[in-house]
């Protein structure tokens, strides 16, 4: 299974996510948004980080940066592309997912360990997964999960929704809300499931020594999915 | 021609630092704030010198960076 994961200036998980798709038999390739051409990938992955600064808005800027049109043409034709935090924010700024991150409602920074529900078990992304609710870490300023009645009408009709903010047994409410997100959405894919977003970073869950191990559950399922 | 552009959220969007504005402003003994809602602003110098085309070429801008549809509005406020 080949990876590629695209570095954009102000990246900072890019290396955690080259670790952790090597860890779980991915051969990964880093690629620079500079480059024109995306090497032959199985899936390719926005890390998180804060990509030219954040200016202007999240993700905007490197939205259009080079690599991306070659992104946005792969995804188009059915590849699979997974953002993460940043990569969430550059894949709605796509236009790629409906929607848009906005500033945590309470503005704080947010850094911690949250659960999430995964809604869609079929999906290719999670399908056979072993555990319903997974412990994600979250670090984020611009989170809040936000799009029009029309556009949640859509991603509600065409089940679209990939995670939820939960408590640990799964129970989807405004208590475990961290950002004041749109009914307790931490990821979406697009209609046609090929393109993932999601705030929480399986790639920090890793390691038990270190943090914990529902990462791992993640990366395991996905490369089984993808084979 | 200069062209000055300003972006705001939409109505039905939350902006907690505009609310946090209007607090601090409240609290600092600013009487009858009703709301306030903070936005960006952008002066852009091009090189075309007829007012209607660098009108038309700014809102292509916003339309494909400068503003976020989902939750912005932009609205170019004038033209030197």
């Amino acid at each position: 299974m080949n990876s590629s994961v695209i570095t954009f200036p102000g990246s900072n998980c890019d290396r955690d996510m080259d670790v952790a798709l090597k860890k779980f038999g991915f051969k990964n390739k880093m690629v620079w948004h500079n480059n024109i051409e995306l090497p032959k990938s199985d899936v390719v992955i926005l890390p998180g980080g804060f990509s030219y600064g954040d200016y202007l808005r999240c993700g905007s800027i490197a939205s259009k940066s080079k690599i991306m049109k070659s992104v946005i043409n792969f995804a188009k034709g059915g590849g699979k592309v997974i953002g993460i935090c940043n990569g969430f924010q550059i894949l709605v700024e796509t236009g790629l997912l409906p929607g848009v991150l906005l500033r945590n409602k309470y503005l704080e920074f947010i850094c911690k360990n949250v659960f999430v529900k995964i809604n869609d078990q079929d999906s290719l992304y999670f399908r056979n997964i072993e555990k319903k609710t997974l412990e994600l870490h979250i670090a984020h300023n611009e989170g809040n999960y936000f799009c029009t009645k029309e556009q949640f009408k859509e991603i509600n009709e065409n089940n679209q929704i990939a995670l939820f903010y939960s408590d640990k047994e799964g129970n989807v409410n405004e208590i475990n809300n961290p950002n004041g997100s749109i009914k307790n959405i931490a990821g979406i894919f697009n209609k046609e499931k090929n393109i993932l977003g999601m705030m929480p970073h399986p790639e920090r869950m890793i390691d038990p020594a270190l943090s914990g191990e529902d990462g791992s559950i993640f990366f395991k399922n996905l490369i089984n999915n993808l084979k | 021609m200069k062209v000055s552009v300003v972006i705001t959220l939409k109505k039905d969007v939350l902006d907690p630092q505009g609310k946090v504005i209007h607090q601090t402003l409240d609290g600092m003994g600013f009487e009858g704030i009703n709301e306030i809602r903070q936005g960006k602003y952008f002066e852009i110098d091009t090189k075309e010198n007829n007012k209607i085309k660098a009108e038309e070429k700014v809102e292509e801008m916003c339309k494909k960076l400068l503003a976020n549809l989902v939750i912005e509005n932009y609205k170019i406020i004038g033209s030197q």
